[in-house]
């Protein structure tokens, strides 16, 4: 019997197969913009396609791009019967400095989305991609496919030009709060910092690990600016962050809390309730401890079993076989993983759509 | 000089026994930078006052996230004599050493490090003077301190050579280094530190602070004062990713490293995710033989302060025992506000063996004291 059946995969990854894949969705004067700069691709460096994280071997074909819409039918839907599963799209538009051409990327990437994958199969849901590098144009994308209940968060990266709490941003929470749509902040960065706090790591494993102090910082700055006080019904979901990190981040955000919360007055709860009442985290992949006597304790330092969102992160290679689920999980842990918590953090996705 | 001594009762005015306790992060500073003077060159003195220090942030004086008290000093650590909390060798033992019975306390002078200055002469030269100045004003005038070695971190050859310089002297216990450096510090132009450390027989203190160019965070530069508190556990796990991926302690696999004042509850989950990426780390550095959470088993100690505190404090003893009883130093980080007192600051009781090795005998042994 298939454990995994009827679950809600709260992240994987079509490929976007390079920018002419977008043409059908540009403007004409982007088209010859990139026909005469000579822009194919823009692929980001944290995921090289060759790279053994980046496509599980037996989920790579023999030609051609990964992840595209038959595969994922094959791979994840049927294979693993899943109810529903959201697509967060990867692509180096979050890298780009130009705000006007990055809003033309994403409106197309958005486009694409709807068109080529959401209309094609309805098992399929996914988040809107956002230019970032202007906060109005942001809002704008938000708006424009809000209305669409396919659409069911907005994605952003974990590592950008400035601390996702900053003030500067609150309009794109106003809007996703409006919405009834989750912030997802997705491993990954714009490389417009350094991806450590002490400079550039030479390889791409240090990138890869260091997401994990990316995603803390992020926490701190959205608890600490006061994120949640003002948008008390929005809600965040970390994605391919691991989660490990999550009970000891809470213990040293709150103890600098009670430490220091004069300089941060308007936090007026503990950071670790808040974050316990507004962020979510996807389950793979899995940073877990070797042991299930370590895991049964880890689940201890949780606190609640409302935190963790079911995913594969397909086809990134975290996990072989059919074996995505920590060892020895509990029967209703892994009920509550899989379908309870997606359908409690995601409103549109207990919908009926036509 | 190596052998373990038995930990040492103390009986103050209550009639109360205290276990005598190693401090491996105490903070003395200068009360001004005149009495620096007397241990710097002339050249330099006189470049000091006329440019200050250049360091890789805008504040020639203050700082552009404020503390939460004036030099994040406790309150009531101000010496009664005058100058500055950790200015004064006198008051630090009357309000620290002596009631907490601290038989081995590290010296750890932050205020600031000068390995961060960008000027190379400079950052050298304050670096020696401020090594001399804590043999003569504070390690030769209290047996049970002992000082770590200061060097200009971001040019390594001449951090070795002031290493080279203290080898073999006993009024220092270690080489001390910032988390916030220019490049990661598993980075090969920092290697000639680690091998004058390994050659000196002196393990390495990256005690959490500093300002190495880029922002506290991987998404840029936090608001809050807060922030780069809560900021600096993360700096650290990048560090510890750093040195192991990069390939340091294939390299110098006797190298012994000691994180300094970023807590320690982060440790498990770090290795493993590191274990997690085995796979992706070995292919890009096949050179790398030893899986990520058994050199961090080996090669790594953490000191307790600022310890986190779980909602459940019997999480905290989960955390202990997954890093391992031998691997964690107590730390008061006197005089700082975060300052964790050893008679209240652990919430559950330990047994007499760990409490032992975690207030005294894991630093008498790491330290190689006597």
């Amino acid at each position: 019997m298939n454990v995994l059946a009827g679950c809600i995969d709260c992240d994987i990854h079509p490929t976007l197969p390079g920018l002419r894949a977008l043409s059908p969705y540009l403007p004409m004067s982007w088209q010859e913009t990139f026909a005469v700069r000579g822009m194919h691709e823009l692929v980001p460096n944290l995921y090289p396609p060759a790279a053994p994280l980046t496509v599980r071997p037996d989920w790579q074909p023999q030609e051609g791009p990964p992840a595209q819409l038959q595969q994922i039918r094959d791979h994840v839907l049927d294979h693993f019967e899943t109810r529903l599963a959201i697509c967060n799209c990867l692509y180096g538009m979050q890298l780009l400095f130009s705000e006007d051409m990055a809003a033309a990327i994403a409106r197309a990437m958005n486009q694409w989305m709807a068109r080529e994958l959401l209309d094609r199969e309805p098992r399929l849901r996914a988040s809107i991609v956002v230019p970032m590098q202007n906060t109005e144009m942001a809002v704008e994308e938000i708006e424009r496919w809000a209305p669409d209940h396919r659409f069911v968060q907005v994605l952003v990266l974990a590592m950008g030009d400035m601390p996702l709490g900053r003030r500067a941003y609150w309009p794109i929470y106003a809007a996703a709060e409006r919405h009834g749509l989750p912030i997802g902040i997705h491993a990954g960065s714009n490389y417009h910092n350094p991806t450590t706090p002490t400079g550039w790591p030479s390889y791409h494993s240090e990138d890869y690990v260091n997401q994990a102090q990316g995603f803390q910082t992020q926490l701190g700055s959205l608890v600490y600016e006061g994120v949640f006080q003002r948008f008390p019904a929005l809600r965040v979901v970390l994605i391919e962050s691991g989660f490990t990190w999550l009970p000891s981040c809470l213990w040293r955000m709150t103890k600098f809390w009670r430490g220091l919360r004069t300089e941060v007055p308007w936090v007026d709860r503990s950071p670790a309730e808040m974050v316990r009442a507004h962020v979510r985290l996807t389950l793979q992949p899995l940073d877990g401890p070797p042991e299930p006597a370590q895991f049964e304790r880890f689940w201890d330092h949780m606190g609640s079993d409302e935190l963790l969102l079911f995913s594969t992160d397909y086809p990134h290679w975290q996990f072989d076989g059919d074996a995505p689920l920590p060892p020895d999980l509990p029967a209703t842990l892994a009920r509550k993983i899989m379908v309870d918590n997606p359908l409690a953090t995601y409103p549109r996705l207990q919908e009926v759509l036509p | 000089m190596n052998q373990l001594m038995p930990p040492q009762l103390r009986v103050d005015r209550s009639g109360k026994s205290r276990l005598a306790i190693a401090d491996c992060d105490l903070h003395p500073t200068p009360n001004s930078p005149a009495d620096l003077r007397p241990y710097l060159d002339a050249r330099w003195w006189q470049h000091l006052q006329t440019f200050g220090a250049l360091r890789r942030h805008g504040c020639l004086t203050g700082s552009a996230y404020p503390k939460g008290s004036p030099g994040a000093n406790r309150r009531d650590a101000d010496p009664p004599e005058g100058g500055k909390p950790g200015g004064s060798l006198a008051f630090m033992q009357s309000q620290h050493l002596d009631p907490n019975n601290v038989r081995l306390g590290i010296l750890n002078m932050i205020s600031p490090h000068p390995g961060g200055v960008q000027n190379p002469g400079l950052s050298a030269a304050m670096c020696t003077a401020i090594n001399d100045w804590q043999v003569a004003e504070w390690t030769s005038r209290d047996s049970r301190l002992r000082a770590s070695v200061m060097v200009p971190y971001e040019q390594p050859m001449d951090a070795a050579a002031e290493i080279d310089r203290r080898a073999g002297d006993a009024n220092f216990a270690q080489v001390l280094l910032l988390s916030r450096t220019a490049e990661p510090l598993g980075q090969r132009r920092y290697w000639p530190i680690y091998e004058a450390a390994t050659r000196a027989g002196l393990p390495i203190g990256v005690h959490a602070f500093g300002y190495g160019g880029a922002p506290l965070t991987s998404g840029g530069w936090p608001s809050f004062y807060i922030e780069e508190m809560f900021g600096h556990a993360c700096c650290c796990q990048s560090v510890v990713t750093s040195m192991i991926v990069e390939g340091v302690f294939q390299r110098f696999p006797t190298l012994r490293v000691l994180l300094v004042e970023s807590g320690f509850a982060w440790v498990p989950s770090l290795a493993w995710r590191l274990d997690a990426n085995w796979k992706t780390i070995k292919q890009e550095n096949p050179g790398l033989t030893r899986l990520p959470s058994e050199v961090m088993r080996q090669n790594f100690w953490f000191t307790t302060q600022p310890m986190e505190e779980p909602e459940n404090p019997v999480h905290l003893l989960d955390i202990m025992d997954w890093i391992g009883w031998d691997r964690l130093m107590f730390a008061t980080d006197y005089p700082h506000w975060d300052y964790d007192d050893p008679e209240t600051c652990m919430p559950v009781k330990l047994t007499t063996a760990q409490r032992a090795a975690l207030f005294h005998d894991n630093a008498w042994r790491f330290f190689q004291a006597g």
